[in-house]
């Protein structure tokens, strides 16, 4: 039965590991500026767990065949160096995996949120609500106006509850259901939470941040590649869950200008 | 044996009368078996909702017949809504999490095992013990009442995130009582965690038989008293965070609530709180808690390999001493949960460092596990393969943690498959194959009667192959960004994995069904078992020195001395290949 245990564990290892080794399974291409440090870590991650996790299988499989059910009746014998060896390899191997990965690992956490976005970024303010995301411009007077929750009135599509009737901030905030953005220049998202806790999400970004009701958070990045990406929530925030999605749709600079103009003009 | 000394404060009169006997107990036996058969009985229940949401996730549109007598609304003519999906999937984390993975290793066999290892004839505290069994039981009630009012249960998963879980009805379908019963559940199960924990303390500390040092301590003795002492702070705030969120709900309190949120139309009657505290304060006690899942079957495990080698571990002391930095580093880490959450990013790294630090004593403890069994003569039992593959599950499940740790990683694969397939494999899977072999090791001494081994072996090897198919796929399915808690996959890029899908769900409808070989096993050996000698295993500790079962009072009023630490096996020089730990024959070392 050892031996068979040893087998198994082998047959489950190897398998285990042969999806992963030939990249059956990976993130779609990363179309952000800083997605590819978020990449380069994941795989030198995987390259290290990896490894671990298959030397470790096969040891375990390959002591098992050689020490169970001995019908040699030889002597128990002990592993040469005892626990020294073991406490020592596992302070120096994984107390320098840990600080390598750990110091390198931040290099790519601090470059998404250390660094502030670029005075020139473009403002985008987001709104995720029961079972919705939505998206403002600030408009040709470069401001958004106030938000007043009581009259968030959804049936006239006043999804942020803006007040143009006393406001002039927001009588020209555009408002819409996909987050349009130009290509290759920086966006500053703003979000915002109407209800309970949502989160934004796109493989291609290599984005995800929570929005948090009462918090005022943001995000900051930049598109690499024209293209329609899906946006979807990752905090359950309800029975509408599993379909609250939205688009982002990445274009030329040009495209962007004039969806904005006739955006504008829907007002 | 020594005669019993003066009568010691926790010593109570044989029990009279069914009641006493086998409902009201104070035999810490009776209340770690009635601690068992709870874990079982919700076992099985999260388990069978686990099954509904695998089926329903790639069968969505199947009727599965008689579900609707289970809700009518949930599941109208057999067939599952997205709201109905997210109550079996928080009913499903709640049971598995709080009545099995923390009951089954540490309040079961902790209970019926801690006092006898240490030669003691009871907990400290038997009242507390009964009140704290009873307080769970209650617990588990009030939780599963949720299945059977109109409002259903609550759909908030088992981590309940505020605002969601705070603001009451208008946050969806069982938000309303469902929401307040999980609530009053939790809180009450942290009533009888805060008494089982301060008990088993108590106990350890105080009760220990002459000779009975802290080292000569089992393993999984060790492992029980540092669960206890996380479990006495861990549950410590999540009963007072437990205690705000019922007010919250019901109170109008606003802890947990800021101003200005808009929830089905109705501008909510709240200001001042804050969403990111309940994250704190809940994964303040959730991280510990994976802790306390995995710890008493590390104890266990480890009890078991040695039994099995017939040779000691190469330091007993790198295994204690690991448990304890784990123990004390699962209170710097809970932040590693929330790095998305816009806590500030500066904290992401302080909660890394420690995250990944766990990362030593848990290598320690493999290589330590996987050292000692070279040149050993490994008896092969179903206790034993469980332990062999509690070992393999421990390294699949800790590899992942690697990437979870890292913010930067975290980013893509936070609230994916992959964080599911990490957390199952070793907090759910590892935890239970402790548990496994537990009961292989140790079902012959709590009933008398041994386990079918044949039985107990094809069930390993259906359990150990199943579950590496349910659970390593996740993974994949993670690091395509599969996004978790979904009732169905209408993202674009989903399709695809579909396949992949499919062979989880029929994996884990397999694996399941293994699991009723168990369950026979268990009941066919309770009854008509071979009868359990003393001490089937050789083995030398002193649950191997009284009768299978024990007598009510465990040592039959006489007092064991101990001579030796706890594990003298292959010790030269001596008759057999082992000395027990009470016996006054001279060990060689």
């Amino acid at each position: 039965m050892g031996k068979l245990f040893a087998v198994v564990l082998v047959i489950i290892a190897l398998a285990s590991a042969y999806p992963i080794a030939t990249h059956m399974y990976v993130m779609p291409e990363d179309i952000s500026t800083h997605g590819h440090q978020i990449d380069e870590q994941l795989s030198d991650t995987m390259a290290e767990a990896g490894t671990s996790f298959l030397l470790a299988q096969l040891v375990l499989a390959f002591f098992v065949w050689k020490f169970a059910e001995r019908k040699d009746g030889g002597k128990l014998t002990n592993f040469p160096g005892g626990a020294k060896v073991m406490v020592a390899a596992a302070f120096i191997l994984v107390g320098t995996e840990v600080l390598a990965l750990g110091v390198f690992g931040q290099r790519a956490w601090a470059n998404v949120y250390f660094t502030p976005p670029r005075p020139d970024a473009l403002q985008i303010q987001a709104q995720a609500g029961q079972f919705a995301f939505y998206f403002r411009y600030p408009g040709a007077d470069g401001k958004f106006g106030a938000l007043y929750p009581d009259k968030i009135d959804e049936g006239n599509q006043n999804y942020f509850g803006l007040d143009p009737a006393n406001e002039i901030e927001s009588r020209d905030d555009i408002v819409s259901a996909e987050l349009a953005i130009p290509v290759n220049r920086e966006i500053y998202l703003m979000m915002h939470a109407k209800d309970v806790g949502h989160s934004f999400y796109v493989r291609e970004l290599r984005i995800q941040q929570d929005f948090v009701p009462g918090l005022d958070l943001s995000v900051h990045f930049t598109a690499t590649k024209t293209g329609r990406y899906e946006i979807v929530c990752t905090q359950l925030c309800g029975l509408g869950h599993y379909n609250m999605k939205a688009y982002l749709n990445v274009m030329a600079q040009d495209d962007f200008e004039k969806w904005m103009k006739q955006k504008a003009s829907e007002l | 044996m020594e005669e019993a000394p003066a009568q010691q404060a926790h010593v109570h009169a044989p029990p009279e009368g069914f009641l006493r006997k086998y409902v009201f107990s104070l035999d810490h036996k009776v209340i770690g078996k009635q601690y068992y058969a709870l874990g079982l009985l919700a076992v099985c229940m999260g388990m069978v909702l686990s099954w509904l949401m695998r089926f329903h996730l790639v069968w969505p549109r199947t009727r599965i017949p008689g579900l609707e007598l289970l809700s009518k609304a949930g599941a109208p003519g057999g067939v599952i809504t997205p709201e109905y999906y997210l109550s079996l999937l928080t009913m499903h984390g709640t049971l598995m999490v709080f009545f099995v993975l923390t009951n089954a290793p540490f309040a079961a066999f902790g209970n019926y095992f801690l006092p006898i290892q240490i030669g003691a004839e009871d907990m400290a505290f038997p009242r507390f013990n009964m009140m704290s069994f009873w307080a769970t039981l209650v617990a588990f009630l009030v939780l599963i009442l949720a299945f059977v009012i109109p409002d259903g249960p609550p759909i908030s998963g088992w981590t309940s995130y505020a605002p969601l879980s705070a603001v009451g009805k208008d946050a969806g379908p069982g938000m309303g009582w469902g929401m307040n019963l999980w609530g009053i559940s939790i809180a009450i199960f942290c009533i009888g965690s805060l008494l089982g924990a301060l008990n088993f303390i108590a106990t350890t500390l105080d009760l220990r038989a002459k000779g009975m040092t802290l080292m000569r301590m089992p393993i999984c003795t060790w492992a029980w008293f540092i669960t206890s002492c996380i479990a006495l702070l861990a549950f410590a705030v999540l009963l007072p965070a437990c205690i705000l969120l019922i007010l919250d709900r019901t109170a109008g309190t606003s802890f947990f609530i800021p101003s200005g949120l808009v929830v089905s139309d109705r501008l909510q009657p709240h200001s001042g709180g804050s969403p990111l505290l309940w994250q704190h304060l809940f994964w303040f006690f959730g991280h510990p808690e994976v802790y306390i899942a995995i710890l008493p079957s590390m104890g266990i495990v480890s009890h078991i390999l040695i039994n099995s080698m017939r040779k000691p571990l190469l330091s007993a002391r790198v295994i204690i001493y690991s448990m304890m930095s784990i123990g004390f580093l699962s209170w710097m880490v809970w932040g590693h949960h929330m790095f998305v959450s816009g806590m500030n990013p500066f904290s992401s790294l302080l909660f890394s460092f420690p995250t990944l630090t766990i990362t030593i004593p848990a290598t320690m403890m493999t290589l330590i596990w996987l050292g000692s069994l070279y040149g050993a003569n490994i008896r092969i039992s179903a206790a034993s393969l469980f332990a062999l593959g509690f070992i393999s599950m421990f390294v699949s499940g800790g590899v992942s943690g690697f990437f979870l740790a890292q913010p930067s990683i975290d980013i893509v694969l936070h609230a994916t498959y992959f964080v599911v397939g990490h957390f199952h494999m070793v907090m759910g899977v590892a935890s239970i194959f402790g548990v496994f072999a537990g009961t292989y090791f140790w079902f012959g001494k709590m009933t008398g009667r041994m386990m079918n081994e044949t039985l107990g072996q094809l069930h390993f090897w259906l359990t150990f192959v199943g579950t590496y198919c349910i659970f390593m796929p996740f993974h994949y399915l993670g690091l395509v960004g599969n996004v978790r808690r979904y009732s169905a996959f209408v993202n674009d890029f989903t399709g695809p994995l579909m396949p992949l899908h499919k062979f989880i769900t029929i994996a884990a409808l397999g694996t399941g069904a293994a699991q009723l070989i168990f369950i026979f096993n268990l009941i066919y050996s309770r009854y008509k078992g071979a009868p359990a000698p003393e001490n089937p295993w050789n083995g030398t500790t002193l649950e191997w020195s009284i009768p299978s079962p024990p007598p009510w009072n465990n040592f039959g009023g006489k007092h064991p001395v101990i001579y030796h630490d706890p594990y003298q096996y292959n010790v030269k020089g001596s008759k057999g290949d082992y000395i027990m730990q009470d016996s006054p024959e001279p060990s060689a070392g």
